[in-house]
C-alpha cells in the first residue's frame, strides 16, 4: 500500500522539521555539556575549591567540577573514605548477581544458593566487624549500595512471602486464608509507598516492645519487603493462572501431595512464565527506592540531592541530576532490554528453555 | 484442584493463620498503648477539631493558620491532591494517546522519537524527574523580570499568573448548559456515526456550542476579569499556580504519559490486522475503520491498564511532599509531627488512598462485568 | 486382593443443578478391561475422574482397591499410588525431561532411589517403544510419542489400575495406532483397565466389557460382541449408528 504523494510530502516535511528541532537541541546540549563546560576548578588558598569559574559559566556551560568534587559522596555517602573499596565491591557483586540471574543458562536450583551467598557477603562487607574488617554502622552507609540493597533484599526476602500469598489466594476450601491474602494485597497496592515508609519509620518504633530498637535503614527495608511482597504476589498469581489445569491434575493423579506438586511441578513452570514481569517489577522497585529521600535515608537520590545543597555548589543541580539519571538509566534500561529479550525467548514454545542434557 | 480440604484440617490451618495475625496485632497494640502512654500522646481522632498551626501556601477553600482546625487542613490536603490528580489524569491521557499513536506512525523519525521518549521517562525515577522540574521552575526569572508569553500571563519563579475570570451567578447556568450540550452531542453523535456527509456528522456536535451560547445570550452575565499586576516584589490579583504545583503536574503528566503511550500503542497494535483489512474491504475509509471498528476493540484492551495508571498517578502525587507542594501526605505528615499521633495520621492517609483505589477497582470490575456480558 | 478392584455403589454427583451422575453402580474386577462409551455429556469422564478423586462425588460410595474414597489425605495418597491415569491432553511436565517425568513420582511418592527409579523408567519407556527419547523434552516429541511417555509415566508407579480418559482423542489420526498398540499390549498383560474412548476397534479387540452411558446413567453393559452387534436400548442403537456413520 504505497502512500499517495501528498502524504509522502507531509511525511517528509514532518521529518525535516523534527530533525531540525532535534539537531538544534542536540547542538545546544553539546555546546553546554562539552564545548563550554568547566571541567575542574582551582583550589583556593585554604584548599577549598573556588567555584567562580563555574558560576561565570552558568547558563552557557556545564560545571562538571561539581561531579569531580562530589562523586565519591554521591556514590557512597558517609562511608569512611579509606574503606570505600568495600561498598564498591558490593556494587560490583550486585551487578554480577543481576547478570547471572538474567541469563537462562543459570536458571537452576543452585541459583538460590548463589543469591543467599551474595546477600550474606554484602552484609559482611558493608557492616564489617568480622574477618578483620572494621565495623561501619548502618547510619554511615549511603549512595548506590543503599539503593541496590533496598531493592535487591526487598525482592529476595519478599519472594517467599509473595509465593505463599499467591498460593493462599488460590487455596480452595480455605476461605479465611484466601481473605487474608486478598486483604494484604489490596491494602498494600491501594496505598502509596510513601505511606508505608512513614508507617515503618514513624509507627514501627511504637509497635515494638520497650528497649528493642531497629535502625532506620532496617525499618525502610521492612517496608520495602512488605511492599514488594504484595506486587510480587500478583505477578506469581498471574503465572499460576496461566498454567493449564491439567498439570495439577497429572501431578495429583501420580500421588504427589499438594506441596510436592506445587514445589516440583506448578511453581517451576509458573515462575518461568512470568520472568519478564518479575524483571519489570524489579525495575519499578529500583526506581521506588528513591523515595527514602523523604524519610531521610541516604540512598543514591538523597546523596545526590544533598550534594546540590552545599552552598558553595548551589545552582549546579542539573549536572548532578544528569549523573544520577545516567546511573539509574544504565541499570533500568539494561534490565528492561534483557527483559524484552527474555520475553521473546519465552514466547517461542517449540524451543525448550533449558538446553537438554 | 481438589485440595484435601478435610474440614477439621482446613479449620486448623485457618485458625492458625488467623491466630498468628491476631496475635501480632495484639502485641503491637499493647506495645503501642504503652509507648503512647509513656509519652503522654493522646489517641483517637480528637485532634481533628484542634487548631492547626500549619502554614498552608495554596488552598481552594479558606484557611487561617492556628484558627482553622486540623480537620480542615487535612481536607485542604485532599483537595490539593485532587487538584493535581484530576488535571493530571486528563492531560496524561491526552498526551499519552498522542505519543502512543505517534509510536505507530509511518513517519520513521516520529516513531523513533516517541519510542525514545517512552524509554527515557520510564527508566528514570519519578522523584528525580520531579526534582529536575522543580529546579527548572525555580530558575525562572524573578517576578520583576517575569516572562510574558501572552498579555496578562506572567511566568516567574513565584509561579504562573493568569487573568482570573470572576465567577458570576450566570456562569453556573452556562456551565450546566455546556454539560447538557455535551450530553446531547454524545447522543446525537452515536446516531449519526454512520451517516453519509461530513456536515451531518459534524452537526451532531453543534449543541456543545449552541446551548451555552444561548444561555449566555439569555442571561448576559457581566464579564469581569481580574488582571494580575506587579506590586512590589510579587504579583497581586489573577489566578496563580505555584511553581510547586507546576513542577508536580509537569513531572507527573510527563511520566504517566510514557506509560499511557505504551498502553495505547499496545491496545491499538493488538487489534488484529484482519480487522483493518475487513473494514477496508467493506469500503470504509481509513478514518471510519479506526473510529468504528478498531478503536472500540482497542479501548477494551486499553481501559483496564489505563485505570490502573490513573491509580498510580494518584498514588505518585504523594511525592509532592518532596518538593513542598502541600498535598494530603504533606499536611498529614506535618500533623502527625505536631500532634505526635503517628498511628492516626498514617491510618488517615492510607484510608483516603485506599478508598480512592477501591472505588477505581469497583468501577473497573463493573466495566469488566459489562464487557463479559456483551461478549456472551 | 479380594473383592472388585473398583466398586461404585449408587453414586450421584451434581455440578450445581446439573445431575451428572445418576445412581451409578458398577464393579470392575481385578484384571478386567472395561471400555466406557457414550455421547458427550454422558458423564463417562466424570465417572472416571471420580475414581482417583480428581472429581468428588456427593452421594454413594466408591471403593478402590479395597479402600473407600474420602478426602483423608493419607488414604487419598494410598489410592492414587495404585491408580494410574492417562489424560486426553497428555499433561506431561514440560520443564522436565522424559526420564524426569517418569522418575518424579516413583522417587517422591514411592520413595525409590534415583538409580532404581531411572532403571524402572527406562524399562517402561522401552515397553512403550521410545527408550531413545529419554533425554528429550516433551516439546520436542510428537503427540503420539508424548502420549506414550504419559502411559510410561503412569506405569512407572506400578499401579494396580490404569485409567484412560480419551487417550487418543487429541491425536492426529496417523498417531492413534501407535498409542492403541501400547494400550492393547498393556491390556493383554493383565492390567486392570478402565478406558473412556471412541475407538470401537480397540474395544472389540481387548475389552472384557463395554459400558454404555447416557445422561449420567449406565444404560447398557456387556461383552463387546453383544453390545456392538445386538444393542438392546434405543439410545445405544442411535449412538452406535452415529459412530458407525462417522467411520
Amino acid at each position: 500500500m504505497r502512500s499517495s504523494l501528498p502524504v509522502r510530502i507531509f511525511s517528509a516535511a514532518v521529518t525535516l522539521a523534527l530533525a531540525l528541532i532535534l539537531l538544534d537541541g542536540l547542538w545546544h546540549f553539546f555546546s553546554w555539556a562539552i564545548v563550554h563546560a568547566v571541567w575542574s576548578v582551582p583550589r583556593g588558598a585554604d584548599g577549598a575549591p573556588d567555584t567562580d569559574l563555574c558560576r561565570a559559566a552558568i547558563g552557557r556551560g556545564a560545571c562538571w567540577a561539581v561531579i569531580g568534587e562530589k562523586f565519591r559522596f554521591i556514590l557512597f555517602g558517609f562511608y569512611p573514605h579509606a574503606l570505600q573499596w568495600r561498598p564498591a565491591i558490593v556494587v560490583a557483586l550486585f551487578v554480577l548477581l543481576f547478570a547471572l540471574s538474567l541469563n537462562p543458562r543459570f536458571w537452576r536450583p543452585a541459583l538460590v544458593a548463589v543469591w543467599l551467598a551474595v546477600l550474606a557477603l554484602v552484609a559482611v562487607l558493608m557492616w564489617g566487624g568480622v574477618f578483620g574488617l572494621d565495623f561501619v554502622a548502618a547510619d554511615q552507609w549511603g549512595g548506590l549500595p543503599i539503593t541496590l540493597i533496598l531493592a535487591t533484599f526487598g525482592l529476595a526476602l519478599s519472594f517467599p512471602l509473595a509465593i505463599l500469598v499467591a498460593l493462599g489466594r488460590r487455596a480452595s476450601g480455605l476461605p479465611m486464608i484466601r481473605w487474608l491474602a486478598v486483604a494484604y494485597v489490596e491494602l498494600i497496592r491501594g496505598v502509596p509507598l510513601i505511606s508505608l515508609l512513614f508507617m515503618a519509620s514513624v509507627m514501627l518504633p511504637l509497635f515494638l516492645p520497650e528497649g528493642i530498637d531497629i535502625n532506620k535503614l532496617l525499618r525502610a527495608q521492612l517496608a520495602f519487603i512488605l511492599f514488594a511482597g504484595a506486587y510480587l504476589a500478583e505477578v506469581v498469581r498471574a503465572g499460576l493462572q496461566a498454567l493449564p489445569r491439567g498439570q495439577q491434575e497429572a501431578a495429583a493423579a501420580l500421588g504427589l501431595s499438594y506441596w510436592q506438586a506445587t514445589r516440583l511441578v506448578i511453581l517451576p513452570q509458573a515462575l518461568r512464565h512470568v520472568i519478564p514481569m518479575l524483571v519489570n517489577t524489579f525495575i519499578g522497585f529500583f526506581k521506588d527506592t528513591s523515595l527514602v529521600l523523604i524519610i531521610g535515608i541516604f540512598d543514591l537520590m538523597t546523596t545526590g540531592r544533598t550534594a546540590t545543597l552545599e552552598p558553595r555548589w548551589q545552582g549546579f543541580g542539573n549536572e548532578v541530576y544528569l549523573l544520577l539519571a545516567a546511573i539509574y538509566f544504565a541499570f533500568c534500561f539494561t534490565m528492561a532490554r534483557i527483559s524484552r529479550l527474555l520475553e521473546r525467548r519465552l514466547n517461542e514454545p517449540h524451543l525448550p528453555i533449558e538446553e537438554p542434557a | 484442584m481438589a485440595v484435601a480440604a478435610l474440614r477439621p484440617r482446613a479449620l486448623l490451618w485457618q485458625a492458625l493463620a488467623l491466630g498468628v495475625v491476631a496475635g501480632v496485632i495484639a502485641v503491637f497494640s499493647i506495645n503501642a498503648a504503652h509507648h503512647l502512654a509513656a509519652r503522654h500522646i493522646a489517641t483517637g481522632f480528637g485532634f481533628l477539631s484542634a487548631a492547626a498551626p500549619i502554614p498552608i501556601g495554596e488552598s481552594l477553600i479558606s484557611y487561617t493558620p492556628s484558627v482553622s482546625t486540623y480537620g480542615r487542613a487535612l481536607l485542604i490536603g485532599v483537595l490539593n491532591t485532587l487538584k493535581v490528580a484530576i488535571p493530571g489524569c486528563l492531560l496524561a491521557t491526552l498526551l499519552g494517546t498522542l505519543v502512543g499513536i505517534a509510536r505507530l506512525s509511518p513517519i520513521a523519525l516520529l516513531a523513533r522519537l516517541a519510542a525514545l521518549y517512552v524509554e527515557l521517562l520510564r527508566d528514570l525515577p519519578l522523584l528525580l524527574q520531579l526534582l529536575f522540574w522543580y529546579g527548572v521552575f525555580q530558575t525562572l526569572p524573578a517576578p520583576r523580570q517575569a516572562m510574558r508569553p501572552l498579555p496578562g500571563v506572567f511566568l516567574s519563579n513565584r509561579g504562573l499568573r493568569i487573568p482570573d475570570l470572576v465567577w458570576q451567578p450566570g456562569f453556573t447556568g452556562v456551565a450546566f448548559a455546556l454539560l447538557g450540550g455535551i450530553a446531547l452531542s454524545f447522543f446525537l453523535a452515536r446516531r449519526t456515526a454512520l451517516a453519509p456527509g461530513l456536515a451531518v456528522r459534524l452537526g451532531a456536535f453543534l449543541p456543545v456550542l449552541l446551548l451555552p451560547a444561548a444561555t449566555l445570550a439569555l442571561y448576559r452575565p457581566a464579564f469581569r476579569v481580574d488582571w494580575p499586576a506587579l506590586h512590589g516584589f510579587n504579583f497581586q490579583g489573577g489566578a496563580s499556580l505555584s511553581p510547586e504545583y507546576a513542577a508536580l503536574l509537569t513531572g507527573l503528566v510527563l511520566y504517566t504519559t510514557s506509560y499511557v503511550a505504551e498502553i495505547v500503542r499496545g491496545g491499538l497494535a493488538a487489534v488484529a490486522r484482519g480487522q483493518w483489512e475487513a473494514g477496508a474491504a467493506l469500503g470504509l475509509p481509513r478514518g471510519a475503520v479506526l473510529r468504528l471498528i478498531v478503536l472500540p476493540q482497542a479501548l477494551r484492551l486499553i481501559i483496564p491498564p489505563l485505570t490502573s495508571q490513573y491509580l498510580n498517578l494518584v498514588k505518585n502525587s504523594s511525592l509532592a511532599v518532596a518538593i513542598g507542594y502541600q498535598d494530603l501526605v504533606s499536611i498529614a505528615d506535618t500533623t502527625l509531627n505536631q500532634t505526635g499521633q503517628a498511628i492516626e495520621g498514617v491510618a488517615l492517609i492510607m484510608a483516603v488512598y485506599l478508598s480512592i483505589s477501591l472505588t477505581i477497582s469497583l468501577a473497573m470490575n463493573f466495566y469488566n462485568a459489562r464487557l463479559a456480558r456483551q461478549a456472551g | 486382593m479380594s473383592g472388585p478392584a473398583i466398586r461404585f455403589e449408587d453414586v450421584h454427583k451434581w455440578y450445581g443443578r446439573v445431575h451428572v451422575l445418576r445412581g451409578i453402580s458398577l464393579d470392575v474386577a481385578s484384571g478386567e478391561r472395561v471400555v466406557l462409551c457414550g455421547p458427550s455429556g454422558s458423564g463417562k469422564s466424570t465417572l472416571l475422574r471420580c475414581i482417583n478423586r480428581l472429581e468428588t462425588h456427593e452421594k454413594g460410595r466408591i471403593v478402590v482397591d479395597g479402600m473407600a474414597l474420602s478426602d483423608e489425605p493419607r488414604a487419598l495418597k494410598a489410592i492414587r499410588r495404585e491408580v494410574g491415569m492417562v489424560f486426553q491432553s497428555f499433561n506431561l511436565f514440560p520443564h522436565l525431561s522424559v526420564l524426569e517425568n517418569c522418575t518424579l513420582a516413583p522417587i517422591r511418592v514411592r520413595g525409590l532411589g534415583r538409580a532404581e527409579a531411572e532403571a524402572r523408567a527406562m524399562e517402561y519407556l522401552a515397553r512403550v517403544r521410545i527408550p531413545e527419547q529419554a533425554g528429550k523434552y516433551p516439546a520436542q516429541l510428537s503427540g503420539g510419542q508424548q502420549q506414550r511417555v504419559a502411559i510410561a509415566r503412569a506405569l512407572c508407579m506400578q499401579p494396580k489400575i490404569m485409567l484412560f480418559d480419551e487417550p487418543t482423542s487429541a491425536l492426529d489420526p496417523e498417531m492413534v495406532r501407535e498409542v492403541l498398540d501400547v494400550m492393547v499390549e498393556l491390556a493383554e498383560s493383565g492390567m486392570t483397565m478402565l478406558a473412556v474412548t471412541h475407538e470401537m476397534g480397540f474395544a472389540r479387540q481387548v475389552a472384557d466389557r463395554v459400558v454404555f452411558m447416557d445422561q449420567g446413567e449406565i444404560v447398557e453393559s456387556g461383552p463387546p460382541g453383544e453390545i456392538f452387534s445386538a444393542p438392546r436400548s434405543p439410545r445405544l442403537k442411535s449412538f452406535l449408528s452415529q459412530i458407525l456413520h462417522q467411520h
